[in-house]
């Protein structure tokens, strides 16, 4: 059976939906974080499958979906230090209760 | 002595002022008020050399041909705006101006030995504010002093503020009492008023003019002839009107009501008898003797500018007159002494711009004609004199409140057994403003009513006719404290006769009272320095000794002994008697305009207008630019969860329009 864009394109699109409602949704602020990433990820899967079923003698899709990769990998890191140490001062990570800065 | 000693007499009470104010709080209280005393002995010593030097030492130079022009000592400049317009502080010695001084400097002293004594308690302790007394004192005094060797208007006008301030802090002394606070506010608030024309005034006459100085616009060069000069600064006006009147008598009119709002002429007096909450000696000094002659002051200063233009001196003559005799009407029947001696001091002034408003050029503008001359003179020796005895008047006053503790008549009568000092003091005051010779108040008084019998018969007859009223009332007083009947010895100390310091003052000022009529005013005093020949003149001489003594007879009859006469004529004249005792309800008027037509009928519709519309425009757009805001608060909110989601709708409605477009 033969591969059609289309076949990438929707799970892609599922995988962004979700990453939608997850980041509505959710409260935790590491379930967010999660949904962040999928809806990064479904954007990668985009551009790896257009770079690869329309312009197959170029590869700038593939170079900025790794780019875009590391990006992620580093924000990950930053944003989970940031919620580990939200949770050591404040023991919790619902992000409804944080609301100590406010004014 | 040298002219230039004018600035040390200047110099003296303004450091004196303030030394005392900076420092006499640390000081001993007595201490203050001798210092204070001593300065003001040396100043008064230096401005009788002065004027003695003025007058007589014909080696100075400002007598020329036998005239005595003006001499400016120094004339620095102040500030200068442009090169034409400058403001300068200087001094300058005429015959007034050295007069002045002399008149100035010796009440002051005075008043400065009679506090010693007047501003202590019964056991001789100083009153509280004792130093800030003091301090007030040489203040007024420095500022009396630069008021009159004043070189230009600016300056005066200046001076005039100060001398209203120095009255607004002695009258406000008793801060305490809500009477003198507002008596205070009242003087201050009413002279301002008037200040406010003699400041446009002088702003019209320098425009036309360009100049502030008193040399250039009635002096001149050495030898001119001070009525061609001010021909000339009329002139130069081009015969500009407004309303129909020349800009000139406009200029003159407004600086007279300056001057009429110092020297409370009707209907700007209503100040002055509410001043009296102030110590008496204040009263002496500020609103009897000094102060509020710098009204006819400053006509004087102006006078050939007014002779010039007679309109302006017109409403001068009329408004004296009728002062004069609506004050005397109302001294007649207060009951309380420093009132009654208020309305006297009103009267009298009110004769002095009488007596200089009289005069007018005749036969072109040279020489002012006979008894016309003699009416700017007869005003001065009459502000010298009148000075001198009112002085001693309110000082007797003040002795007989200490004595007694009531400003009230009732509370008085037959003092003449405890207080004979006094009660002689007293009755030479009486006498000399009665103008019974050889008392001063005969010989000045005398040649004013000279002056307005040569201006015109009624004048005369209207002005005679006062002068017996001051004569009635000055005896009603006199006869009611210390005379009528047997006095009632209320407290534990019958009064007597004050200690010297009071006492010395009032034996200094009645003797000066008895002599200083004899003061050569003729040769001294003249509007243009030349010796003006007068003799008396028998005839209105020997009447108005007649009136005065009908005055003193009438006030025997009724007041002498306790009798019912005067209460039958209260009960008969009721409605009259009600309208003298609360003078003409002239106060109730003012309150009347500024209260309800000022306040209620201007002022409050401004008020609303102001808040309901100006105000109310800018508080409708706050109110609406805040509701808005509280409305779309809540779009800022901090969740990120939200933003998310409104960005999400907002990206899918615009995702569905532009399907919807594009399918159209």
């Amino acid at each position: 059976m033969n591969l059609t864009l289309l076949m990438y394109l929707v799970p892609s699109l599922i995988m962004f939906g979700c990453g939608v409602y997850g980041f509505l949704t959710r409260k935790n602020m590491i379930a967010i974080m999660i949904s962040l990433e999928l809806m990064l990820n479904s954007v990668d899967i985009n551009f790896v499958v257009f770079n690869r079923y329309l312009f197959p003698e170029q590869m700038e899709g593939m170079f900025f979906t790794l780019f875009a990769i590391a990006l992620a990998a580093a924000e990950t890191a930053l944003a989970l230090a940031i919620i580990i140490n939200v949770f050591r001062v404040a023991r919790k990570v619902d992000i409804n209760q944080l609301t100590k800065l406010k004014f | 002595m040298p002219l230039s000693y004018t600035i040390a007499v200047i110099a003296i009470p303004l450091l004196m002022f303030l030394f005392l104010g900076l420092v006499g709080v640390k000081m001993d209280k007595k201490l203050t008020g001798v210092l204070g005393t001593i300065g003001m002995l040396i100043t008064t010593v230096l401005a009788y050399g002065v004027a003695l030097t003025y007058f007589f030492g014909a080696d100075q130079g400002q007598m020329a041909d036998g005239v005595r022009s003006a001499v400016v000592v120094f004339n620095p400049d102040w500030l200068s705006f442009t090169k034409t317009l400058v403001v300068r502080m200087g001094i300058m010695l005429d015959p007034i101006a050295a007069m002045m001084l002399v008149v100035i400097t010796t009440v002051s002293l005075m008043v400065h030995l009679y506090s010693l004594g007047y501003m202590c308690d019964h056991h001789g302790h100083a009153e509280k504010g004792f130093q800030r007394y003091y301090a007030f004192l040489a203040l007024f005094t420095f500022s009396m002093l630069g008021l009159v060797v004043a070189t230009n208007l600016f300056q005066i006008f200046i001076f005039f503020e100060m001398v209203g301030v120095s009255s607004y802090l002695l009258i406000g002394f008793y801060y305490q009492s809500p009477a003198a606070v507002h008596a205070s506010k009242k003087a201050f608030i009413v002279t301002r008023l008037a200040d406010l024309f003699f400041l446009l005034g002088i702003m019209i006459l320098s425009f036309y003019t360009g100049t502030f100085d008193f040399d250039k616009l009635v002096f001149g060069p050495e030898g001119a002839n001070s009525l061609e000069v001010a021909q000339s600064a009329i002139a130069s006006s081009h015969g500009a009107t407004f309303l129909g009147c020349s800009v000139m008598a406009w200029a003159l009119t407004f600086i007279f009501i300056g001057g009429a709002g110092k020297s409370a002429m009707y209907p700007l007096h209503i100040w002055l008898p509410d001043a009296m909450e102030g110590p008496t000696p204040v009263s002496a000094l500020i609103h009897a003797a000094t102060m509020v002659v710098a009204g006819v002051f400053l006509v004087a200063r102006l006078f050939p500018l007014y002779v010039i233009e007679q309109g302006a001196m017109e409403i001068v003559c009329v408004t004296g007159a009728f002062t004069a005799f609506y004050a005397a009407a109302i001294a007649c029947v207060q009951s309380d002494i420093k009132r009654a001696l208020a309305f006297s001091t009103i009267s009298q002034i009110a004769f002095m711009m009488t007596s200089l408003a009289v005069s007018s050029a005749q036969g072109g503008l040279i020489e002012i004609h006979g008894g016309h001359g003699l009416g700017f003179m007869a005003s001065m020796f009459h502000l010298f004199t009148h000075a001198m005895f009112k002085a001693l008047l309110f000082l007797c006053a003040g002795a007989i409140i200490h004595a007694v503790h009531s400003n009230e008549n009732s509370q008085m009568h037959g003092l003449h057994k405890y207080m004979p000092i006094t009660s002689i003091a007293f009755l030479i005051g009486c006498l000399a403003i009665a103008g019974i010779p050889p008392f001063a108040g005969f010989w000045s008084k005398d040649e004013i009513l000279v002056a307005c019998y040569a201006k015109g018969m009624g004048w005369g007859i209207w002005m005679s006719m006062v002068a017996g009223m001051t004569a009635f009332y000055m005896f009603r007083i006199y006869f009611l404290i210390f005379h009528w009947r047997q006095h009632e010895v209320h407290t534990e100390h019958a009064p007597s006769d004050q200690p010297w310091t009071m006492t010395l003052p009032l034996i200094i000022l009645a003797t000066i009272s008895v002599v200083a009529g004899f003061v050569p005013a003729h040769d001294l005093v003249t509007w243009d320095g030349r010796e003006l020949h007068t003799q008396l003149n028998w005839t209105v001489a020997g009447s108005s000794v007649l009136i005065a003594c009908i005055g003193i007879g009438l006030a025997y009859k009724m007041y002498f002994k306790e009798n019912e006469l005067p209460d039958k004529l209260q009960a008969r004249f009721s409605g009259l008697w009600e309208a003298a005792y609360r003078r003409f309800y002239m106060d109730e008027l003012y309150q009347f305009i500024t209260h309800k037509v000022i306040f209620q009928g201007i002022c409050k519709p401004i008020a609303k207008f102001d808040r309901g519309i100006i105000d109310g425009f800018f508080n409708l757009l706050a109110a609406a630019t805040g509701q808005a805001a509280y409305g779309i608060r809540r779009l800022q909110n901090g969740s990120i969860q939200s933003y998310v989601y409104l960005y999400l709708v907002g990206a899918l409605a615009l995702a569905v329009i532009t399907m919807v477009c594009v399918l159209i």
